[in-house]
């Protein structure tokens, strides 16, 4: 096991500095940090803020790659500070710059905005004709694991922004709506409990949406999730085509399975264990039996 | 939506101009190989052998074929480059305009030169 | 509040190169697009020339002018685009319509993406744009008669 607890040597951070209130353009500032085994790029920023600039401004929550706050610019690779230890990338030198293709705000900030706009714009959540069964439901949806299988990837995008900035179509479309949000439509396309695919046609299908993409494939070499963007964009034209040459079968959405409390357990199925707890903070639950 | 219409044609233009444009390179630049369609001696594009094929009915009705699904797939594809460049609105249905006048006249221009030059070819095999 | 400034970090054309990493599908993207335009440019020029056939003037087989060595190669740089474009087109296809990608799966690191999947092709079209190269290189050098 390597130690972590020693320097194994001193690494020069390049950062991209940019104080909106003060500076015309970004410049780069170079600060040398000693770096122990296992360190992440986040830890190595924390460690200049502490100890050599305050006033370094960055974005970040999780610090464990689940939030998507920290997708940065390192050695000119979009991915997140957190998930990436500095000595598997950096011999003696790493750069640090905010992720392109969004506005920089501040430093390593870039303004996401544009891009959870462009999310919004495909209505990424279950649209179904009976609404009511949305909002209040009654009961459980049914969905087998391979319907499950079909969208579940694509679920596990995390906003990060590292696929928007890898995009060599959005370095010059600022109106394509790129690999996240396009992703994100063909995730609740293929949902079996979602009928809105023709309602998100209108903006996949329209100048702007999934023809933008020529499948240079950056998108999913840069996702730190493996969400596979580029996958999601490829089969989400191959429904637009289908649905424009009318080739495409018309699937119901899933049915309710049941009421709460009307289902019946599979037979050999042993009983819930009662509450260990004693009181009735979880009054449904049965007592447990001695 | 219009986008999806348009790009599923550029697609099946390409599939299209795969096999036509093949059969293109096959008898002009692979003709010393192949020696299709190239009954007289010398090079696939001399003045006999373009005679030749200008006056067989299936290559004046492939030659028009290629030119429209080749200018659509290019000129489309272009159009494709220069929309990523976030142009403004006025510009862009500009060089749509600029494009669809360009493709229809080269059409234009194709499509006479390859009914003239059929006729010209069965004349001149009559004798 | 007054507005905040911004600085734009839009990576422009440059970004079509070079934005992130650079992968083999980069190269065939940006490629791809150089070939389009180069025949475009080509093929727009052609009609013209071919179409003054129907009035008796066969261009390209009289005079000296377009046989000079620079306009033979300019041909052969033509059919090279067209071999390339043409193979990485037909990748393109069965890429672009989802059949080529592979289903989607469970994301496991290390993580195999749809460029994965799509390699194999890649690469097999290469060998074969490679393979028409060739044989129209021997046809140019005249080596076919």
């Amino acid at each position: 096991m390597p130690d972590s607890s020693t320097v194994v040597r001193q690494i020069r951070f390049h950062i991209t500095r940019y104080n909106p209130e003060l500076d015309r353009v970004p410049y780069v500032k170079t600060y040398a940090i000693p770096v122990r085994e296992g360190m992440t790029v986040l830890e190595g920023l924390h460690y200049i803020k502490d100890n050599m600039d305050s006033s370094l401004a960055w974005r970040y929550s999780c610090r464990m790659g689940v939030c998507g706050s920290c997708g940065m610019l390192l050695n000119g690779h979009p991915t997140l500070a957190c998930n990436t230890q500095i000595l598997h990338i950096a011999d003696r030198e790493l750069t640090v710059g905010p992720l392109p293709n969004f506005n920089i705000i501040r430093d390593l900030v870039p303004d996401l905005t544009p891009m959870f706009d462009k999310h919004r714009s495909v209505k990424p959540f279950v649209i179904r004709a009976d609404e009511t069964e949305v909002n209040e439901p009654a009961g459980e949806f049914y969905q087998s694991p391979e319907e499950l299988e079909a969208y579940l990837q694509f679920t596990y995008c995390i906003k990060c922004g590292c696929c928007m900035a890898a995009c060599p179509t959005l370095a010059t479309d600022v109106r394509y709506l790129g690999p996240m949000p396009l992703a994100a439509a063909q995730r609740y396309n293929v949902d079996s409990r979602d009928d809105g695919r023709r309602a998100r046609n209108q903006v996949t299908g329209a100048a702007q949406g999934a023809f933008r993409c020529h499948y240079a494939g950056e998108c999913s070499r840069a996702c730190p999730k493996g969400v596979d963007p580029a996958k999601a964009i490829q089969h989400l034209k191959r429904r637009l085509v289908l649905d424009y040459l009318r080739l495409a079968r018309r699937k119901k959405p899933c049915q309710k399975l049941h009421g709460p409390g009307e289902g019946k357990p599979l037979p050999n199925i042993p009983a819930a264990p009662g509450k260990t707890v004693p009181g009735d903070s979880f009054p449904n639950l049965p007592e447990r039996s001695p | 939506m219009r986008e999806t219409k348009y790009w599923t044609w550029h697609m099946a233009a390409g599939v299209v101009i795969l096999f036509l444009l093949g059969l293109h390179m096959l008898i002009m630049h692979l003709g010393g190989i192949t020696q299709l369609f190239a009954p007289h001696a010398g090079e696939a594009v001399s003045k006999e052998n373009s005679l030749f094929r200008d006056g067989k009915l299936f290559f004046t009705v492939t030659y028009i074929l290629l030119l429209g699904v080749a200018l659509y797939h290019g000129l489309y594809g272009l159009r494709t480059i220069l929309f990523e460049l976030t142009l403004k609105p006025g510009a862009e249905k500009a060089i749509t305009i600029i494009l669809l006048i360009v493709g229809l006249g080269l059409f234009g221009l194709g499509t006479w030169a390859a009914v003239t030059a059929h006729s010209i070819a069965i004349a001149g095999a009559r004798g | 509040m007054a507005e905040i400034r911004r600085h734009d970090n839009r990576l422009g054309l440059w970004g079509w190169l070079g934005g992130g990493r650079w992968g083999v599908e980069r190269y065939a993207y940006i490629l791809h697009r150089l070939t389009g335009l180069g025949i475009l440019l080509y093929f727009l020029i052609h009609i013209v020339v071919t179409s003054l056939r129907a009035a008796g003037i066969y261009l390209w087989v009289e005079g000296e002018f377009l046989h000079q060595p620079i306009f033979r190669f300019g041909e052969f740089l033509v059919f090279a685009a067209f071999a390339y474009h043409a193979f990485n087109g037909v990748r393109l296809v069965l890429v672009e319509l989802g059949i080529a990608v592979g289903r989607p799966i469970e994301p496991v690191y290390p993580y195999r993406t749809s460029l994965n999947v799509q390699r194999p092709l890649l690469i097999i079209m290469m060998i074969l744009a490679a393979a028409f190269l060739v044989a129209g290189g021997y046809d140019f050098l005249g080596l076919g008669k």
